[in-house]
């Protein structure tokens, strides 16, 4: 052990500082990608289920290997470059789609002390590196040197800008109710009971926020960026092997920070919903369960995730203008709304939430 | 001591983006290198613990404004521009460089404009500097603020009624969809039952 510490300060500061801060990465990335593996698993389990279909039964028991397999496929096919695109932009794109969908989750609290960096701005954080996803689309789109690409890469583009405007006030309603940035007093600020939850009090920006997540992670009934049958399949379509599944991978880990965000900020994260209910938490192991933790935020964006999958299993897409019209006058108007009696509720002193 | 190399690092970045803005002969290009200034900025004002500003910075332009500078560069559809008349409008170019490298250096010369006073003071290390700025802008600069919202919003109801399009001179508004009545449709109004023999 001593012989290990001694080494470890016999490395140079600055290389020590990059290996924990590429450590923590890993942490973090390592089970994400996992989990992204088992949503694509799920997903095709759940709308299976819904549409009376087994899903993946072949690859392990109950198809539980499939995911790997399906990376394993796309590993292994080659990555066709058009031969009029622009190769250097078309190579870029995955990559910046996928860093901003990684690197919001270092803001991330799994729990009370699990979070990589405890700042202050955490909100405004994952604010601005959510609305950076847009550039990946946008440069696939372009690059691909294809219409229905380029096509794609507009719709994406205008729908993004205008839903992250629901998003950013309804994290406003959220950042007057806790008067905090970080992630961290935001969970802190609901706890006492269930009640205590942003979710009552701030029920119509919890459904907005929702709606604006699902649309900005283009995901059904918003996917007018994929529409299969106007645009084939979208700004990806001219991306094979693993690029396309970089996307893929981006798409799926913003599903899955989106459902984590919700339940940070209107479920209270990894508070538990028996919270104040001292006689289960006080029985011996069964307790821990009831107690906080980070199993509660893992089941909160399950929950979500659930929601996600079953969005699309039951909504037929919507048309292009709908989409516009749904987040600038329907949207956006009910966080004017519920921010403003919310701000007079608050110059009242009247705060359910306390 | 990481610190510094970090600031090289994108002090360096910054200087090659900032340049490709000018020389990239193809106007997406020059679009993402201006991002790539931007983003980098941003990361410069991060070492300098201006955290929220940052973020703005982040989310309005890069966010937002260039996104929409990016659609409108690649909807247009410009081909790549030979570099002609360049040495045309070199002075013009070194002329306006030079003004801008002149003020600088007798903004940031502190016998001049007393640069000294304009340091930051060592801010303790809880300190939330969304919630200074805020404080600043809602007491002591309310009225600029609020009048600068309202240069905005002016600006915003221009933009609106700038592009509103109306058919031909008769007044009448544009061709519009009433959604409202698209959802409510009925079965009966789009479908007709035809009784007839199997021929």
């Amino acid at each position: 052990m001593e012989f290990i510490s001694s080494l470890w300060y016999a490395i140079p500061e600055v290389l020590r500082t990059v290996i924990v801060i590429l450590l923590q990465i890993v942490a973090v990335v390592i089970p994400l990608i996992l989990t992204v593996a088992y949503t694509t698993y799920a997903e095709r389990k759940v709308i299976g289920f819904m549409q009376g279909r087994m899903g993946p039964n072949r690859v392990g028991p109950r198809g539980l290997l499939q995911p790997f397999a399906d990376t394993v496929k796309l590993l292994l096919k080659e990555v066709i470059i058009p031969t009029k695109s622009d190769r250097y932009l078309f190579l870029l794109a995955p990559i910046l789609a996928l860093a901003p969908a990684f690197s919001a989750w270092v803001v991330i609290p799994f729990s009370e002390n699990m979070v990589l960096a405890d700042i202050n701005a955490g909100l405004l954080f994952i604010l601005a590196l959510s609305s950076l996803g847009v550039y990946g689309i946008i440069i696939a789109g372009w690059a691909s040197n294809s219409k229905y690409s380029m096509l794609s890469a507009m719709r994406i583009g205008a729908q993004m800008v205008s839903y992250e405007i629901a998003m950013g006030f309804a994290l406003g309603g959220v950042l007057i109710a806790s008067g905090s940035l970080n992630l961290n007093d935001i969970v802190r600020a609901q706890s006492g009971s269930i009640f205590s939850w942003f979710a009552w009090p701030l029920f119509g920006l919890f459904i907005v926020y929702f709606i604006s997540g699902v649309a900005e992670t283009n995901r059904a009934p918003f996917d007018v960026a994929e529409g299969e049958s106007e645009i084939v399949a979208g700004f990806h379509v001219e991306y094979s092997g693993i690029a396309f599944a970089l996307f893929f991978l981006a798409e799926y880990a913003n599903m899955i920070m989106i459902s984590a965000l919700t339940s940070i900020m209107f479920l209270g994260g990894w508070l538990s919903p028996f919270q104040g209910l001292d006689f289960l938490i006080n029985i011996p192991v069964i307790g821990l369960f009831f107690g906080n933790g980070i199993h509660w935020l893992a089941l909160k964006i399950a929950f979500f995730l659930l929601l996600y999958l079953w969005f699309r299993a039951t909504f037929p897409r919507y048309r292009y203008d709908q989409i516009m019209r749904l987040g600038w006058k329907v949207l956006i108007p009910v966080t004017f709304v519920w921010i403003f009696f919310e701000i007079i509720a608050v110059a009242l002193g009247w705060q359910p939430w306390l | 001591m990481f610190e510094q190399i970090l600031f090289y690092w994108f002090t360096a970045v910054l200087l090659l983006a900032a340049i490709g803005v000018v020389v990239a002969r193809n106007p997406v290009y020059s679009a993402l290198s201006l991002i790539l200034a931007f983003f980098t900025m941003t990361a410069l004002w991060l070492l300098m613990e201006a955290e929220f500003l940052a973020i703005a910075l982040i989310l309005v332009y890069v966010g937002a404004v260039m996104v929409l500078f990016l659609f409108v560069i690649m909807m247009l559809d410009l081909k790549i521009v030979e570099r002609e008349g360049f040495m045309r409008y070199l002075p013009i170019g070194l002329g306006v460089a030079g003004m801008v490298a002149l003020e600088m250096i007798m903004v940031l010369q502190r016998s001049n404009f007393d640069a000294e006073r304009y340091i930051a003071p060592d801010a303790p290390a809880d300190f939330n500097n969304a919630e200074a700025l805020g404080e600043l802008l809602y007491t002591h600069y309310l009225y600029p603020f609020e009048i600068a919202a309202v240069v905005l919003l002016v600006a915003v109801i221009a933009a609106i009624l700038l592009t509103l399009r109306k058919r031909d001179a008769s007044d009448q508004p544009a061709k519009t969809q009433d959604i409202d009545q698209q959802v409510r449709v009925k079965r009966e109004d789009r479908v007709r039952l035809v009784k007839m023999k199997s021929e």
